[in-house]
């Protein structure tokens, strides 16, 4: 009542496409929910889509304890990831086109088989994906100073910027994911490391996490559909002239410049 | 160098705190000025007392591998420190209560060596060319000065803060997987507590092993075929408490436990 959530994503459509840090939203609107802020990213959503944009994956945010204490919460937060937000592996992020960039490392899934919540479990997810391969987020916070609460990120399509997808597909059976191991680099030098099982135990989690989420609100995952499970590393500020690679045990690398 | 410092009694710090179970003060507090080198020569005054006693050894440790670790006591290089069959554990086994002073669990891949290595100028390719195997391994890492109060002087004087070590696990023969590579992951009474990878180890396991090698040959000893190397933490070290159970599984070697 009284909160126009077309507005707020034509707000923050605006200091995306402007390039520009804006104030919090949960400022002007403390009263704000985490509901009401899946409702604006369903605004943004519809911007981005009238724009003649396409959602190509999804991605889940806050995957990792330390991440879900920081913010104190339980349960992480899922966004859309559109075809403008690709890059290629080997590919150039261009700086100038986003705010103040970070970086992470990430095991991404593609769906084999459609999964719908509730009670989704990891082993239904891993039966249903038909491969896993190694990924960069770049997330870029519309808000000054990367500070927000869970509802203002929320609404902000959970930072989503730019994402890199591994150019080697590989089948997830016999694999323990949760004890891939995973190495950062910037300019050769490792800025972040960990395993699998820093994504909520294991990255499978994540998307079932994710399917019963969407299960709440009438949606399910499609087979195709690629998701992003979450960031293994820490996110790392990245300038430019930043060359960027994730190591993946067994899944292989993925890189990017940044100009 | 050591003129007028006096390193049997710094040594015996060190000894008398394991004895009573009572953490010692800090020997950076009693001198100074005490030098790496010279804290490796404690370190040496108390293993050779446990020689003396019936002990061997069975390997050596590296410490401060991580960058983190480094950070923290404000240096640029490992440290290393002498494992003794005393410190040994089996895979799962119970710890009494009387064997630890104040216990850190950290994870970490053991390499057998199947061939000496002599430094200097050791490279990781030789240190992987020289190995048997390489196994999971929790070691238990213990201070005996009181509340962990160490400079870098006081951990390498104190065998770089050995207690006891576990191996378990699979042999696998390093050219079955890429040492940067493998993921580990430390649960304390069955919960996540960290993950790690074999870079956390100065990029590679195999470079701290080499950095061993290589530092040993500055007082004319070899690592010799047969030897235990653990060769340093893949995460951050975890506070032990009584009744606690560890357990760190890595991909591809399998995993390592033990209860408190």
């Amino acid at each position: 009542m009284g909160i126009d959530f077309r507005e707020i994503a034509q707000f923050l459509h605006r200091a995306e496409t402007e390039k520009r840090a804006v104030e919090r939203i949960t400022a002007r609107y403390p009263e704000l929910t985490v509901e009401d802020a899946y409702r604006i990213q369903e605004e943004l959503a519809a911007i981005k889509q009238a724009q003649g944009h396409r959602v190509i994956a999804r991605k889940m945010g806050l995957t990792s304890k330390a991440k879900m204490k920081q913010m104190n919460v339980e349960e992480p937060i899922h966004g859309l990831l559109f075809d403008y937000m690709v890059i290629e592996d080997g590919g150039v992020l261009v700086y100038d086109e986003l705010i103040h960039p970070r970086v992470e490392a990430e095991i991404a899934f593609v769906l084999g088989e459609d999964l719908e919540g509730p009670a989704v479990t990891g082993a239904q997810v891993l039966k249903a994906t038909q491969y896993v391969l190694p990924a960069i987020e770049f997330v870029d916070s519309r808000y000054e100073n990367f500070r927000f609460t869970l509802a203002d990120v929320v609404a902000d399509n959970t930072s989503s910027s730019r994402f890199v997808l591994g150019s080697k597909l590989t089948s997830p059976e016999g694999l323990d994911l949760d004890l891939i191991g995973v190495t950062l680099h910037i300019n050769g030098e490792i800025k972040g490391l960990g395993a699998g099982a820093a994504v909520l135990g294991h990255p499978a989690n994540s998307v079932a996490m994710l399917a019963n989420m969407l299960a709440r609100k009438g949606e399910r995952l499609r087979a195709g559909e690629v998701v992003l499970t979450g960031g293994i590393t820490e996110a790392i500020v990245v300038e430019p002239g930043d060359v960027v690679t994730a190591k993946l045990d067994q899944l292989g690398d993925v890189s990017v410049v940044v100009k | 160098m050591s003129e007028g410092k006096d390193l049997k009694a710094l040594a015996d710090i060190l000894w008398e705190a394991e004895e009573k179970r009572r953490g010692g003060i800090p020997l950076t507090q009693v001198q100074p000025d005490l030098t790496p080198e010279e804290a490796y020569r404690v370190q040496l005054i108390n293993i050779q007392r446990k020689l003396d006693q019936g002990q061997k050894v069975v390997g050596k440790k590296i410490g401060l591998t991580s960058r983190a670790m480094q950070q923290l006591l404000g240096v640029d290089q490992p440290d290393y420190g002498h494992l003794l069959d005393g410190m040994v554990l089996e895979n799962g086994q119970k710890i009494p209560r009387e064997r630890v002073l104040q216990p850190k669990v950290e994870a970490e891949i053991a390499f057998v060596l199947k061939k000496d290595l002599v430094g200097p100028n050791v490279t990781p390719m030789d240190v992987m060319l020289a190995t048997d195997y390489i196994v999971p391994a929790l070691e238990i890492v213990d201070s005996r000065i009181k509340d962990w109060k160490i400079k870098l002087p006081d951990t390498i004087a104190d065998n770089a803060s050995s207690g006891l070590y576990t191996l378990g696990g699979r042999p696998t023969s390093v050219e079955k997987v890429d040492l940067t590579q493998i993921g580990m992951v430390l649960y304390k009474n069955g919960r996540m507590v960290n993950t790690g990878v074999g870079a956390a180890a100065l990029g590679n396991p195999a470079t701290c092993v080499a950095w061993l090698a290589n530092k040993l040959s500055e007082f004319d000893i070899a690592l010799k075929a047969g030897e235990v190397i653990l060769s340093g933490a893949l995460s951050a070290a975890v506070d032990a408490e009584p009744e606690d159970h560890f357990c760190a599984r890595f991909a591809h070697i399998g995993e390592v436990s033990l209860r408190f």
